[in-house]
């Protein structure tokens, strides 16, 4: 395997490149060469046992903590990563790279085909979660680390860890799933479905070669984004949050401005989404979540997986509220885990903050990762 | 005894019908604490199941092997014999189904290890016969309309549904309320008048059962022997 890495300097971003590496992926495709752009924080040890990869959600990125030069705002979940936080930075060697599809530096529909000076578009292959963890287990060895002691997830991420569980159980020690599910469910095909056909009936959007012209089909993307973004909200917290209120206004304007806070609220989120995302990922990388499906495969495939996994420590997490990765899809996991006797907790947090509760201050997840992380650390010190 | 105390008993007694390096799934295991006694005195490989949130929170920031859930419905996920010991500690008096349960536990384990309040005890009847209500004592401290405890029963109630369902009784320890402790099944008489609290080590093993001559309890050959 050729590996190079290099730093790009405007994205304050670790570039790894592999050349030449046709790395087959799900579909049949092949794709010769690919780069991942990845942060680390914190120290590897000298006996390598402290990496964690953090595995980002379908909007997310490399950024996991510090500042985020894209956004420049905090990273996505630097309430949960760093020193002294509950992924420790002072004790773990965290990882984050983008995933393979995404577009905040790794290859994917809008960087430039190999050895071509136009973007990929619509010709990137399709790619899905089982391709994004073969491409950062490529990652994980080019950086010489034999095993994780953790991989850890929401939503997409959560899927990612999962993967890691089926393919490379020998390379992890445990998984930390949190808001996730066996299979991405026909109500959330469905949503993501609304949001690709608002990107592809953008005029702007031109089978995926809006780039050509420079132009960015914003209107569709940013409705995908304000649809989607109800789902990762639950009514209580939206009642909470903005119950009736009137946006800037005292009477309502009987037009269609936003005359609503939860309008106005999801213009902005759409209308900020538009300027860090890009189109055709959102395509790709939503699809690669309506493919991910273990319903049927997950047991079998780690009850007679040629790689033992009878070590694996498996941390499941859910919501009460939220209803875009129930429970109940949690739950599917742990019996599954639990008919074959494996070692796993699971937790369902009471809150009203829906699916995003993962990003958001919930004090019972911070105490779960920490506890589960530094007593499964302390025990392989032993 | 206080409910604390009576508790670290009660853990403790478990611990003596446990044998070294086993598996063991402990249902209501609260934030963990007989698991890591169990761990740590036992080397037990520990796994629990605990209904409420907060506890079951601390039991996994702890470090153990929790699952968030309702034993009613979440036993039937494990596969049979999964476990050496299945471990239901002052609940079963909280059961909807406590017959279920009981047939649940030793098809999970090997063994199971029951432990309850003994309704049987004399104060408890006393206070029926005198005050003509539901008595309320130390280790059964609810009123009628607010308890978790729904179905009260004794030990001669216990060894006849045992018998029943041809469960056999490896072992079994009371307590007197002063605690005290005794071998139920080598008591002669008055076992159910006097044990306040009462811990059965339970199997399918095909013994031959044997009666004992106070009364119609039917005990295993080996219970005295047994660990």
């Amino acid at each position: 395997m050729k590996t190079k890495f290099t730093t790009d300097t405007k994205l304050e971003s670790e570039i790894a490149y592999f050349e030449n590496i046709n790395l087959k992926l799900e579909s049949g495709d092949i794709i010769d060469s690919f780069k991942l752009a990845f942060k680390t924080y914190g120290k590897l040890n000298a006996d390598k046992t402290n990496a964690i990869l953090v595995c980002h959600a379908l909007t997310g990125d490399q950024y996991v903590a510090g500042n985020n030069p894209i956004t420049g705002r905090e990273g996505w979940w630097s309430r949960i990563v760093g020193p002294n936080k509950p992924i420790d930075t002072n004790k773990f060697f965290v990882i984050c790279s983008n995933v393979l599809g995404g577009c905040a530096g790794s290859t994917g529909p809008k960087e430039l085909q190999n050895g071509s000076d136009v973007a990929y578009g619509g010709n990137f292959p399709s790619v899905t979660i089982k391709d994004m963890v073969k491409a950062q287990s490529l990652l994980i060895e080019s950086l010489n680390i034999e095993k994780l002691f953790s991989v850890i997830g929401g939503s997409m991420g959560a899927m990612q860890a999962l993967q890691w569980a089926i393919d490379f159980p020998d390379k992890i020690l445990n998984i930390i799933h949190i808001a996730g599910a066996l299979k991405h469910s026909a109500q959330n095909i469905a949503f993501h479905e609304v949001g690709r056909q608002a990107i592809m009936s953008d005029p702007i959007w031109k089978n995926g070669k809006y780039f050509e012209n420079n132009e960015v089909p914003e209107r569709g993307l940013s409705v995908a984004r304000m649809i989607a973004h109800i789902t990762y909200l639950s009514e209580d917290a939206m009642h909470r949050k903005f119950g009736r209120k009137l946006q800037s206004r005292d009477i309502i304007s009987f037009g269609f401005d936003a005359d609503f806070q939860v309008e106005s609220y999801l213009r902005y989120q759409g209308k900020s989404f538009v300027e860090r995302f890009d189109a055709n990922s959102y395509l790709y990388l939503t699809r690669a979540m309506d493919y991910f499906d273990h319903d049927e495969t997950f047991r079998k495939n780690i009850e007679f997986s040629h790689n033992p996994n009878n070590h694996l420590k498996y941390l499941i997490v859910s919501f009460t509220s939220d209803w875009l990765f129930p429970t109940i899809e949690s739950k599917m996991i742990v019996n599954q885990l639990n008919s074959l006797s494996r070692e796993v907790s699971f937790l369902e947090i009471d809150t009203d903050k829906g699916h995003d509760s993962f990003l958001l201050e919930e004090p019972q997840l911070d105490d779960v990762i920490k506890g589960f992380l530094t007593n499964n650390f302390a025990k392989i010190d032993e | 005894m206080n409910k604390i105390n009576s508790i670290r008993k009660d853990w403790s007694l478990i611990e003596t019908l446990i044998t070294e390096d086993r598996k063991i799934l402990d249902i209501g295991c609260g934030d963990g604490g007989l698991m890591e006694q169990l761990e740590n005195n036992r080397n037990a490989i520990t796994h629990g199941i605990e209904l409420n949130r907060d506890l079951a929170a601390n039991a996994i920031a702890r470090g153990f092997n929790v699952v968030n859930g309702n034993a009613e419905l979440d036993l039937s996920q494990y596969s049979n014999n999964s476990f050496d010991y299945v471990i239901l500690s002052q609940t079963l008096q909280a059961m909807m189904k406590p017959k279920d349960i009981l047939s649940e536990l030793l098809r999970i384990g090997s063994k199971a290890i029951v432990s309850f309040p003994n309704f049987g005890h004399w104060k408890i009847r006393l206070q029926l016969l005198i005050s003509g209500k539901m008595p309320v004592t130390e280790s059964l401290p609810y009123t009628w309309y607010d308890t978790p405890n729904i179905h009260f029963f004794t030990i001669k109630d216990f060894l006849n549904l045992c018998n029943e369902m041809n469960i056999v009784i490896e072992k079994s320890i009371g307590l007197t309320s002063k605690g005290k402790q005794f071998d139920i099944s080598e008591s002669v008489t008055g076992v159910n008048f006097f044990t306040h609290e009462a811990i059965f080590l339970l199997s399918y093993k095909n013994f031959e059962p044997i009666k004992i001559k106070s009364s119609k309890k039917v005990f295993a050959k080996n219970s005295v022997i047994a660990n």
